[in-house]
């Protein structure tokens, strides 16, 4: 059947580079602006964690290209590193620029709801970023608690010798929170009375599915944080007492407001992750998504659970030890929707036809790292067992399991998937192949011993396991973990390499360079300005790969096949 | 560039989109004042010394405040009316008597903090203190955003422009009703417990 | 892999440790089910000419069997793993052992300091004996700390305990733990707490009974220091 190509737009663009790429209401045009902001962040996450990984494995040596990492910037490291790769990095990447590229796209319509307020929301990200990157150079440097942050540590700057800093870090997230708060209401308006006539909810991909409910349970959930961060900035500032036991505050109060949010916060970067998995399998293994509305229940039954579990990260902190249990409950429950998903991904693969194409593999990739970290969170939301693992590398190494597949390998697949329809052009497979498995291969060898130094003993956020007799056993595995680290960010190298020499130069991308069925490889690659020359007809939902009967093995969504397309649509 | 994408719809009832995006910024507003709320009652609940404390707010004031607050939901509903009857001088009149009574609201909050901090209750005085300035500061830094948002359209209202974007009176009036649901909590919790 | 693990030397270390191995196993085997079946499944469904996927979107519950019943499985045995956990954090956690050795464990940027009550018995007393970073206790009998602290909230780790507890300003935190041998064991602090949490570390001494009443003979007699 024939891929449409539509026309580029009507009239003629005269507009500015600069009205047409920094002052854009386009949503395809700020989808690459969070896409650059987000990998700029990821190059300083990882040079956090290089640095990081430094001094764990060379303690109060001379870090290569840096120099001596004094203790009080180590802890600056540690928290920027946190913060960062959830804030400025997972967040931007898989919901703000994946999300306002396709959800669009894939519903049928010309932009998002409301474009002005989705260029306030890209320029408000755009502040909070510059207000992070300077709390760096704040005298006392950058906030020093935590990503997450704990008072009294966090409230007085005198416990970590910090200053402005911290405060910059509290605002800088209150407008990361206020910019995605903002996103939000497009991508649901745009998601509900938008979509194309056909494009009934239940035939909508299931990625918009995913950023759906990823941004009703951010939406519903930062709240407390944000009342919690502007506690924390009185308290500092103005001598309130929330957090403050001589005043009659309590510091438990800022880790119920805080993890209330942050653990559904990772359910809203995990939900796209696994949505872009989903399309990007059912692609190249010419498969229809196996239990496509179990799926959607499940995710959004997890959403609602992931709003009771928050206590399993304070099960030592000094709350009611009595809490431990029903937060143990609540947390294994949560995973079985998602070992629905899992269960349901794995059964899309049999008895299928895959292609190993570089954003398959990535694909793939995602599905086998997220199940081991999966596992390991059963661990974790054991309270017994996190007696002893709690705030130890195992943990480290439980969520870097489960975020980096979601960030990064499912992140990295959607950007060589996506990358032909945003830029016009085809990033080069065999640079793609050769990422892979580096990435692969170097990621397992970091975090997978790093489950060995966990149940070793070792605590997080320490400068210098060294200083620790009973830590002697994992010192050649951190030696080990710190090499692969490096090995890992020189991998990336093949990527940026790849991503900007194809920019330029990459072969010319079809409309459908993957032979795909979703809307979005109807238009152009890149789409026109309004998207579509003619608002597209939905006639079916979005897997029918290898449908029987049909001469081709996939059948796009708007294609019409007459009566009898509606008798074996879904 | 008009993007027609109500054309693009099928025929399905779909609310406005505005209508949408005030709905989802107060849903997200909800947690955000709840979270202090429930913070505020579970932390009384288990400590001493916060009816004490609370007997040296002045009810009277925040009673007055509330019947203003009340008041004013009642005449921006008015507002919202002469919009849809596209009566734009008594929607103006109802704006700005709307606009009015949140300065008063404001005014008064003024004088009472003045009154607080005089005799020496500060921020810093104390838990109690903490939840108080911190609870009516956030309520009336909203209360401010809900006046200027009013004040728009009153002069809009009043220079006849408004009638393209009527809707927007109602979608105004969201949020005061919000504003003020949010005193009819924080009143009790902190004025009469 | 137990090796990795630090020696356990107290009684209810082995609890913790059994309840690790018994998610380990059910989790092993999920792992390499669903593992294996990718791993499988990528190399006998790789695309060859003239084959076709089979259209099968999991519509039907016979096809849907096939999720809902490992599902089925995993719900049991989660709920399985919840209660065998549950009850050795009861062990640990929520129960106060019949003990009169009490000792006050008080966390400050950057050191422990512990204070027994001393010959009277009662905390707060000119007789009570303070200690930087030494906890001194004698072997086989229960030892209860009550956690504090000074400043920011700090954790009392003693890996080769598995216990752990959050120390936190505003709280008296109790825990307790009862030694099997004799011997020296470092109490890391695992808790964020400024510029010096790496490296703030006390020392457990686990005496035998004779030893430990040499001490405190010591301690009370002497100016204490």
């Amino acid at each position: 059947m024939n891929e449409i190509a539509t026309d580029a737009h009507a009239h003629s663009d005269n507009r500015s580079f600069v009205s047409r790429y920094v002052f854009s209401t386009d949503h395809k045009v700020i989808a690459k602006q969070y896409l650059s902001l987000s990998l700029f962040w990821a190059l300083l996450g990882a040079g956090s964690a290089y640095l990081i990984r430094w001094q764990i494995a060379h303690p109060d040596t001379e870090a290569f290209g840096w120099g001596y990492i004094d203790p009080s910037v180590y802890n600056q490291l540690v928290t920027m590193h946190g913060t960062i790769m959830v804030f400025f990095v997972a967040m931007p990447l898989l919901l703000a620029a994946f999300g306002n590229f396709l959800i669009p796209l894939m519903v049928g319509a010309r932009d998002m709801a409301f474009p002005r307020l989705n260029m306030l929301s890209v320029w408000i990200f755009a502040l909070a970023s510059i207000v992070l990157f300077a709390s760096f150079f704040m005298p006392g440097g950058a906030a020093a608690a935590g990503w997450t942050g704990y008072p009294p540590l966090s409230a007085k700057n005198e416990y970590t010798g910090g200053g402005y800093g911290m405060d910059l870090w509290l605002l800088a997230l209150a407008l990361e929170f206020a910019s995605f708060l903002l996103g939000g209401i497009n991508f649901l308006t745009t998601a509900i009375n938008m979509r194309a006539p056909g494009m009934t909810l239940m035939r909508l991909p299931v990625l918009v599915w995913m950023q759906l409910i990823a941004a009703v349970v951010f939406m519903l959930s930062v709240g407390p944080t944000i009342a919690g961060a502007i506690l924390l900035l009185l308290d500092r500032n103005l001598g309130t007492t929330f957090y403050a036991p001589d005043g009659g505050g309590d510091p438990l109060l800022w880790q119920h407001l805080f993890w209330f949010f942050g653990h559904p916060e990772v359910y809203v970067i995990l939900l796209p992750g696994l949505g872009i998995t989903l399309e990007i399998i059912a692609v190249f293994a010419r498969k229809p998504i196996f239990a496509y509305r179990p799926i959607i229940y499940a995710s959004i039954i997890a959403g609602f659970l992931s709003f009771i579990v928050w206590a399993h990260h304070q099960y030592l902190s000094g709350m009611d030890p009595r809490l431990a249990m029903p937060f143990s409950v609540t947390t294994i429950i949560i995973s079985v929707p998602f070992a629905l998903v899992i269960f349901s991904i794995i059964a899309t693969l049999w008895r299928s036809s895959m292609v190993f194409t570089t954003p398959m593999l990535f694909a793939v990739g995602t599905l086998g790292v997220f199940i081991f970290g999966g596992l390991t969170g059963i661990f974790n939301g054991s309270a017994a067992v996190d007696i002893y693992i709690h705030d130890t590398y195992f943990v480290v190494a439980h969520f870097h399991y489960t975020l980096i597949s979601n960030v990064f390998f499912a992140g990295f697949g959607a950007i060589y998937f996506w990358f032909p329809k945003m830029f016009g052009r085809m990033m080069n497979e065999t640079l793609g192949k050769i990422h892979f498995w580096l990435t692969f291969a170097f990621f397992n060898l970091i975090f997978g011993p790093m489950h060995l130094v966990g149940l070793g003993g070792m605590m997080r956020r320490i400068a210098n396991p060294t200083q620790y007799d009973f830590l002697k056993p994992v010192e050649p595995l951190n030696i080990f973990i710190t090499l692969m680290a490096i090995l890992l960010i020189l991998a990336q190298i093949v990527f940026v390499i790849n991503f900007f020499w194809s920019l330029f130069a990459g072969k010319v991308a079809a409309a459908n360079p993957w032979q795909a069925n979703t809307l979005e490889w109807t238009t152009s690659s890149p789409p026109p300005h309004e998207n579509f020359a003619e608002t597209p007809v939905v006639y079916r939902g979005a897997y029918e790969y290898s449908l029987p009967g049909q001469s081709e093995d996939w059948l796009p969504q708007n294609l019409d096949l007459g009566d009898n397309a509606k008798a074996a649509a879904h | 560039m008009a993007l027609t994408t109500n054309a693009m719809t099928m025929d399905r009832p779909t609310e406005p989109y505005g209508k949408v995006g005030t709905w989802w910024f107060l849903s997200s507003e909800i947690p955000t004042f709840g979270g202090v709320l429930v913070a505020y009652i579970v932390m009384r609940l288990g400590g001493t010394g916060w009816a004490e404390a609370s007997q040296h707010l002045n009810f009277q004031i925040a009673l007055v405040n509330t019947f203003i607050l009340l008041t004013s939901s009642m005449t921006i509903v008015q507002a919202h009316n002469a919009a849809q009857e596209q009566d734009f001088k008594r929607t103006a009149n109802y704006l700005g008597l709307t606009v009015v009574l949140g300065l008063g609201f404001l005014g008064m909050k003024a004088f009472e903090y003045a009154t607080e901090i005089s005799h020496g209750f500060l921020p810093s005085s104390g838990i109690f203190w903490s939840f108080y300035y911190g609870m009516t500061g956030l309520h009336g830094l909203h209360v401010v955003a809900g006046i200027i948002i009013n004040l728009v359209l009153w002069i809009q209202a009043a220079k006849g422009t408004l009638a393209q974007h009527s809707h927007r009176v109602e979608l105004a009036g969201l949020y005061w009703h919000f504003v003020d649901i949010v005193w009819i909590f924080l009143f009790p919790l902190l004025y009469l417990a | 892999m137990q090796s990795w693990f630090p020696e356990n030397v107290s009684t209810y270390g082995g609890d913790v440790d059994g309840i690790f191995w018994f998610i380990f196993y059910i989790v092993t085997v999920w792992f390499f089910i669903t593992e294996g079946l990718i791993l499988y499944f990528v190399f006998r469904y790789r695309r060859k000419p003239g084959v076709k996927a089979v259209y099968a979107a999991g519509d039907t519950w016979a096809q849907l069997a096939w999720v809902l019943v490992p599902m089925a499985i995993v719900v049991v045995l989660d709920l399985f793993i919840d209660v065998r956990s549950a009850d050795v954090w009861a062990k640990v956690k929520l129960q106060r052992p019949n003990t009169d050795f009490v000792v006050h464990g008080i966390g400050k940027q950057f050191n422990w300091e512990f204070v027994y009550s001393g010959v009277d018995g009662k905390f707060g007393t000119d007789d009570d004996i303070k200690t930087d970073n030494e906890l001194h206790v004698p072997v086989g009998k229960p030892i209860q700390v009550i956690l504090m602290s000074k400043d920011v909230i700090h954790s009392f780790f003693l890996p080769h305990f598995r216990l752990k507890q959050d120390a936190m300003p505003g709280r008296n935190i109790p825990v307790w733990f009862e030694a099997t041998k004799t011997g020296q064991f470092e109490i890391p602090c695992a808790e964020l707490c400024g510029f010096g949490h790496s490296g703030m570390k006390g020392l457990l001494v686990v005496h035998t009974p004779e030893e430990y009443q040499k001490w405190y003979r010591e301690k009370t007699t002497g100016s204490g220091a």
